[in-house]
């Protein structure tokens, strides 16, 4: 009764750590999730989240073994 | 159709000429336009010595693969080739490659302009830069 939560580059860095394991409640949403994992930090706006490796928003609801991620903005391609 | 993260060094014209040849026939096509974006040894007013390219394995493939097919349903273009590296690069490094044939050379242009775009803008790859005083990833894409 789990989901996967996964952090990238340097907001996993700021966090110091790269994955966790977060019980899963109903109505659980990618915002609740944050809040939980932070212990209620505000989610920073520029802060991107996927849910199943697809773009999702802080109201997305999230369903038990789903993965989650967050991560800061993109910067592929040459600079 | 091929969209690649690779993992290792590539040479982005043996890439696109083994590519063209195996895959595109003989004047099937009238035009191709090529990107390609390589390390470079400043950024933001400092010297880069490595640089270290991070992707999200399977949400990072999804997207690419998306991404080329929007640009086949968006433009009247017969093909797409897009490689694009993580893991240490130095500078002078291809990090980037984007390749569309068409019948006619606007299309080309405009879909492979697209693609960088939204590959820049949306797929998920970071960089973290080594500096002499150490390491610092990048925030923000520059405008193009």
């Amino acid at each position: 009764m789990s989901i996967t939560v996964r952090y990238f580059a340097s907001l996993s860095d700021r966090l110091g750590r790269r994955e966790e394991a977060v019980d899963f409640t109903p109505g659980l949403t990618v915002a609740k999730v944050w809040d939980r994992v932070t212990s209620g930090a505000p989610l920073p706006s520029h802060i991107l989240m996927a849910v199943n490796r697809e773009y999702a928003k802080a109201d997305t609801l999230v369903k038990e073994g789903d993965e989650l991620a967050f991560f800061p903005p993109v910067t592929g391609g040459s600079s | 159709m091929r969209t690649e993260v690779r993992t290792q060094g590539f040479d982005p014209w043996a890439e696109v000429s083994r590519y063209q040849t195996e895959t595109l026939g003989c004047g099937t096509y009238g035009a191709m336009a090529a990107f390609v974006g390589t390390m470079r040894d400043f950024n933001e007013g400092a010297e880069v010595e490595a640089m270290f390219l991070e992707h999200y394995p399977g949400m990072t493939e999804d997207y690419l693969q998306r991404l080329g097919a929007k640009a086949l349903s968006l433009w009247h273009i017969l093909d797409v080739l897009l490689i694009h590296r993580v893991g240490q690069v130095y500078p002078g490094d291809p990090i980037v490659l984007i390749v569309v044939w068409s019948a006619h050379r606007a299309a080309a242009f405009d879909a492979c302009r697209f693609l960088i775009e939204e590959l820049k803008s949306q797929a998920p790859f970071w960089k973290k830069e080594t500096l002499e005083s150490g390491t610092r990833w990048v925030e923000k894409n520059t405008a193009g």
